[in-house]
């Protein structure tokens, strides 16, 4: 593992796209770990949706998601009266900052010293382990993706599969030197290793925090969907359970979480459904037996109501977090989650972070796809990722007069230099005799081409000017 | 939600034909193939001279006003009702599909949509619109295709190519491993990340030489100048054309085949 690649979230600057890029890509293991697994889940994604109306489903998925986005005030405050009513008590945070400050007060006021987390991208965002830890306060992963990169002190590189970008002898050496286990390339040996050394984490632990796939506004219910089983453990075996979800993820009613569900885990793992399915809809009533006594939901806003605010942005508040998006993009299989150095690392992530972090430190997130549009072909509830990485280079280099740039930070990419060029090419391609002109003095002097042209040719030739233009040779054709 | 579906025009008289910048200046023989294919089929040919670009390189960099002023030229030139053909999914995509949100919120708005529901990728015109019918001349041959992102995903033309190809008796096909993965050309993309764009391309040269096939074709010179410029700077032993040149070599000569 190369430094740059691996090092711990504290000292990353997401400026620092390139450095990292070129670290992975000529990591030979990187490449190979995440073209592997890259395969593999597009396949099973393939083989899921065989036999399904795909387009019809996707239409479906997109229509709930829009739904629910164009009546997001409402079903919150729905939301919050039905969570209420329920027992489970509800929290607001503006940003990460304040979502950790909810959740520390929560433990203080139980004088809890050990928190266990089922997977939560918002909790990643919030920073929360690094966070409680300088409150005093432990936390522990225990999804196994996590609880390997927690090992490491890295950070994810795929939202529903945060270690994938290691092999099975690294994570082997990895536990032997941090919790020493038994070199071994046995996956189950492994597993069950770490299961065991979690399993008395989860008896021990003051609390339990997790994420929320739906939240459903009609009934109060908060969906969570897993395979390991360490969610169901999470918000049930410690006496206090905390949920920290992002506010797009409510939807109006049951039966909406229906088809996202068949879209979400089809997309994300090709499975069918996951291993668990988890309602959560109170605290543990009187006569119950097990279950937390005290449930709670931090609604994390973080940039969120800014994205809403625009017609076309909002679109990325649609997102389900399936990271099929990231299985499809052929950047992200090069470069891998890390270089991207965001939480949300491939298509989403570009479209998403620069909201979260500003397009200053995010500037070379929107330019670092080919716009080939895998990810919007794949994508479950059909965001435009593709449209809206042109929407973000335009807010990125404040390119349009007519629709002036809004995210925070825009313009940090436009440089003078550039900006000219792209004038003097407007320029020369909005006047036809000019070109014509320029272009038939290009082919006429063919010869004189240079033979490099920049980093275009530190990989290949340089395209070879026609002796005459398809314009010359139209005119000679009589046309 | 759904793309809209594609609703094809009766065969026309005549086409207006976009070449692009990339044909006219590095591959003006792709150009000059369509133009035939298109004759051969019957259909009078326009060329407007005042055309350059569609604004696409602009368009992508986030330079909208750049990539307006660029596209507004090009708005006057099809004033006739007959469809707009061009050899290009890329600068195809741009026009059909991108052109009436550039122009949204200006006075050609209106006719930057009606100019964009007549825009067609050319090989996807020979095939639903003109019905075309090859006869095949050439020696066996066997060549694999790359089917550009934006042909196949903003123009809906995947399918086009290898059937086209499939017309060819002596043209032996043969598919790469991930056929529908990005080649990594993406315009400024290839030299704003030229790490990244060459690991792709690498991959993709890799793949198509694996066939066994010494050819390759494809819909879009950015593509095709991406691919085959990698092979020849490294040696590989695969060289590329432009789908339309294949198709018209194999078949000149042949008056038949009109449909």
């Amino acid at each position: 593992m190369s430094d740059i690649t691996a090092q711990s979230h504290h000292h990353i600057d997401v400026r620092e796209f390139h450095p990292r890029a070129h670290a992975a890509i000529h990591n030979p293991k990187i490449r190979q770990n995440f073209r592997k697994a890259m395969d593999g889940l597009m396949a099973k994604r393939k083989a899921a949706f065989e036999g399904w109306d795909l387009e019809t489903l996707r239409d479906l998925g997109a229509n709930i998601r829009l739904k629910a986005l164009s009546n997001l005030p409402d079903l919150l405050e729905q939301l919050e009266q039905k969570l209420t009513e329920n027992g489970i008590k509800v929290h607001w945070a503006v940003d990460g900052d304040e979502a950790c400050r909810i959740v520390r007060d929560i433990c203080m006021a139980r004088d809890a010293k050990t928190v266990i987390k089922g997977k939560s991208m918002v909790s990643e965002e919030m920073e929360l382990n690094h966070y409680l830890q300088d409150q005093g306060i432990e936390a522990l992963e225990s999804d196994l993706g996590e609880y390997i990169v927690q090992l490491a002190d890295e950070t994810p590189s795929h939202i529903i599969m945060p270690a994938i970008h290691k092999n099975t002898g690294e994570i082997s050496e990895l536990m032997h030197e941090k919790t020493g286990t038994d070199l071994s390339n046995d996956v189950e040996y492994l597993t069950a290793s770490a299961r065991q050394q979690l399993r008395e984490k989860f008896m021990n632990a003051d609390v339990g925090v997790s994420g929320v796939n739906f939240a459903v506004a009609e009934t109060g219910t908060l969906c969570l969907v897993e395979n390991e089983g360490n969610g169901r453990m999470t918000t049930t075996v410690p006496p206090c359970h905390i949920a920290v979800t992002g506010i797009e993820k409510v939807v109006p009613s049951l039966e909406d979480v229906s088809a996202l569900l068949a879209l979400l885990t089809r997309s994300a793992t090709g499975q069918h459904i996951t291993t668990y399915f988890n309602m959560i809809s109170s605290p543990r009533k009187g006569e119950e037996l097990d279950g937390p006594e005290e449930v709670h939901v931090v609604l994390v806003d973080n940039g969120r109501s800014s994205i809403y605010q625009d017609d076309e942005l909002l679109d990325t508040l649609r997102c389900i977090r399936c990271g099929a998006c990231m299985n499809h993009c052929p950047v992200y299989t090069r470069v891998g989650g890390h270089t991207y150095g965001t939480t949300y690392p491939g298509p989403i992530g570009k479209i998403l972070m620069p909201h979260l972090i500003g397009l200053d430190e995010g500037r070379h997130l929107p330019t670092a796809s080919s716009l080939c549009g895998a990810c919007g072909e794949v994508c479950p509830v059909k965001i435009p990722i593709p449209d809206l990485l042109v929407r973000l280079r335009q807010e990125s280099v404040d390119g349009d007069r007519l629709h002036p740039a809004k995210v925070r930070g825009h313009g940090a990419k436009r440089s003078t230099g550039e900006a000219l060029i792209w004038k003097g090419w407007a320029w020369m391609h909005a006047s036809p005799g000019i070109y014509r002109l320029g272009t038939g003095v290009a082919a006429k002097f063919r010869a004189l081409q240079p033979s490099k042209a920049g980093a275009w040719t530190d990989y290949r030739t340089a395209p070879k000017l026609a002796a005459k233009t398809l314009h010359q040779r139209m005119k000679e054709r009589g046309q | 939600m759904s793309d809209p579906i594609k609703v094809y025009p009766s065969k026309p008289q005549k086409v207006y034909y976009f070449g692009t910048c990339l044909v006219d200046m590095f591959y003006p023989d792709a150009g000059i193939a369509g133009v035939e294919l298109l004759e051969r089929e019957g259909i009078e040919v326009i060329f407007p001279q005042g055309q350059t670009c569609c604004g696409q390189p602009a368009y992508t960099s986030g330079y909208h006003d750049e990539a307006r002023s660029v596209a507004r030229a090009q708005l006057d030139l099809f004033p006739e009702d007959w469809p707009i053909v061009v050899p290009s999914g890329s600068c195809g995509g741009m026009m059909r599909k991108h052109y009436p949100s550039l122009f949204k919120d200006t006075p050609e708005a209106t006719q930057a949509a009606e100019i964009a529901g007549r825009v067609w990728e050319l090989t996807d015109f020979l095939l639903n619109v003109c019905h075309i019918k090859l006869e095949d001349l050439g020696e066996p041959v066997t060549v694999a295709m790359h089917t550009s992102c934006s042909a196949r995903r903003e123009m809906g033309v995947a399918e086009v190519g290898p059937a086209l190809l499939g017309q060819l008796k002596n043209v032996n096909l043969v598919e790469q491993v991930r056929p529908e993965e990005c080649c990594g050309f993406g315009g400024t993309f290839a030299v704003r990340h030229p790490e990244i764009s060459g690991a792709m391309v690498e991959e993709k040269v890799g793949t198509l030489v694996d066939t066994g096939a010494r050819e390759f074709v494809t819909t879009d010179c950015g593509c095709l100048m991406n691919i085959a410029g990698y092979a020849e700077k490294n040696g590989k032993p695969i060289q590329g054309q432009h789908i339309l040149s294949f198709l018209w070599e194999r078949t000149r000569g042949n008056t038949g085949g009109q449909s």
